[in-house]
């Protein structure tokens, strides 16, 4: 009579210990749960800076709004995107869902940052004030990208890297959005650079450290 | 957001041509069947995750198969599924709350044992390297025929033989049908009367204790 399977004792073994377990919710409902964290964040930047401000800026420039919001966008894509990359099984391809809001960031800013360089704008901020911007951006994009971190290792990343990009990439727009509530009138090309300089900068040490922190158990 | 999600049951069936013949009403069945099975372990999922004991000793049951099929597929050597079935087990138990019952259970759990397998293969790939490195400086630094070699291998011999005689009756049956008498599998099941499968997950067990106990391998 032969002795039973190592496997089939594993299996045995695993079985008393069936005891319930929580689920995880659904990537879209961590998402809104994300959101709400950046909308609290949001809420009480608009409490202490007031509206007037921003929406005089939107009138002035257009695509200053427009990259605003499609930073937003942003930060909700890539927060989805690290979530859904976070359960084992789902598509590589949820990667791509935070590039069409991306790429409007990007050429809004983009646009925004030639128009000054053509026609330099003589209430655009000047370098110090850049430097505040990627300190801003950098220093609250490590208390989210901690939030999120925490939020992501819940789950079971199979893919660290690409979750830790995505992180860094939703910490960094969502800081981004949140700066532009308190923004002075306009950007100049420096400006913008700093901000580009700051989100590659939280993208970057997400992807070093967050890879690791993130590593499959 | 459907697009974006891993369907079925990530290439582990083959899709058959849907044609007018006899063989379509076979490969609609197979695949038919197919679908069901992995139903049936979506379910058991789910009751597992409930605290159904029985469903989870099923599922994890039925498991096993679909996670050979992908340690496979990965280049994992067949006398190495084991480690990785008992690896990705291990696994599913840990990040069980992880599975949406919604969702495919074939896919998810060919997830995690596709990242075991590559785990696995990588660990594997560090020893191999190291065996080889041993291998070169043997033949760079002969010393067969001295005293001191002789002694040597006769003390590791005898390192040998002790460690075999303390393993477990299994394991050393199989390490002395196999290895030492150098029996075909079906020679040693037929004079021990166990099965192919249990020499051969005795064989790599015991392997595995000698290799701890004579190197210190975890």
């Amino acid at each position: 009579m032969s002795e039973p399977l190592p496997i089939d004792s594993l299996i045995k073994s695993l079985g008393a210990q069936a005891a319930p377990v929580r689920r995880l919710l659904s990537p879209g409902r961590r998402t809104v749960g994300w959101t709400l964290a950046v909308l609290t964040i949001a809420a009480y930047l608009l409490w202490r800076h007031g509206m007037g401000n921003m929406m005089q800026r939107w009138e002035l420039a257009p695509l200053v709004c427009c990259a605003g919001v499609s930073a937003f966008v942003t930060c909700i894509a890539a927060g989805w995107a690290a979530f859904a990359l976070s359960i084992p099984g789902r598509s590589k391809a949820w990667v791509w869902l935070p590039l069409p809001s991306l790429v409007v960031w990007m050429a809004a800013s983009g646009w925004g940052c030639l128009r000054t360089l053509i026609v330099p704008n003589p209430q655009a901020v000047g370098f110090p004030q850049s430097a505040d911007c990627l300190v801003f951006i950098v220093a609250l994009s490590v208390p989210l990208s901690v939030l999120l971190v925490l939020l992501v290792r819940r789950a079971y990343p199979l893919r660290p890297v690409r979750a830790a990009i995505m992180i860094g990439l939703a910490s960094a727009s969502a800081s981004a959005a949140l700066l532009g509530i308190f923004h002075p009138i306009d950007s100049a090309a420096s400006d913008l650079a700093m901000h580009a300089i700051a989100v590659l900068i939280v993208i970057g040490i997400n992807a070093a450290m967050g890879g690791r922190l993130l590593q499959p158990r | 957001m459907s697009g974006l999600t891993t369907a079925g049951t990530m290439g582990l069936y083959i899709d058959f041509p849907r044609r007018a013949s006899p063989s379509s009403h076979v490969s609609d069945d197979i695949h038919s069947s197919q679908e069901q099975a992995s139903q049936r372990r979506s379910a058991w999922m789910a009751a597992a995750q409930d605290g159904d004991r029985q469903a989870y000793e099923k599922v994890l049951a039925d498991s096993v198969g679909l996670i050979r099929a992908v340690a496979r597929r990965q280049g994992v050597a067949i006398d190495s599924l084991d480690d990785v079935v008992q690896e990705t087990l291990l696994t599913v138990h840990r990040v069980r709350h992880t599975y949406d019952p919604g969702r495919s259970y074939d896919a998810w759990l060919a997830a995690i044992a596709a990242r075991r397998a590559i785990d696995h293969l990588r660990s594997h790939g560090r020893h191999g390297a190291r065996e080889v490195q041993d291998e070169f400086a043997l033949d760079m630094h002969p010393d067969v025929g001295d005293a001191t070699t002789q002694t040597e291998r006769a003390q590791e011999a005898a390192r040998l033989r002790q460690a075999v005689s303390e393993l477990p009756p299994g394991q050393r049956e199989a390490v002395e049908q196999l290895g030492l008498k150098e029996q075909s599998l079906a020679e040693a099941a037929e004079e021990t009367g166990r099965n192919t499968g249990a020499l051969k997950v005795n064989l790599h067990r015991a392997l595995k204790t000698l290799r701890q106990r004579l190197h210190g391998d975890s």
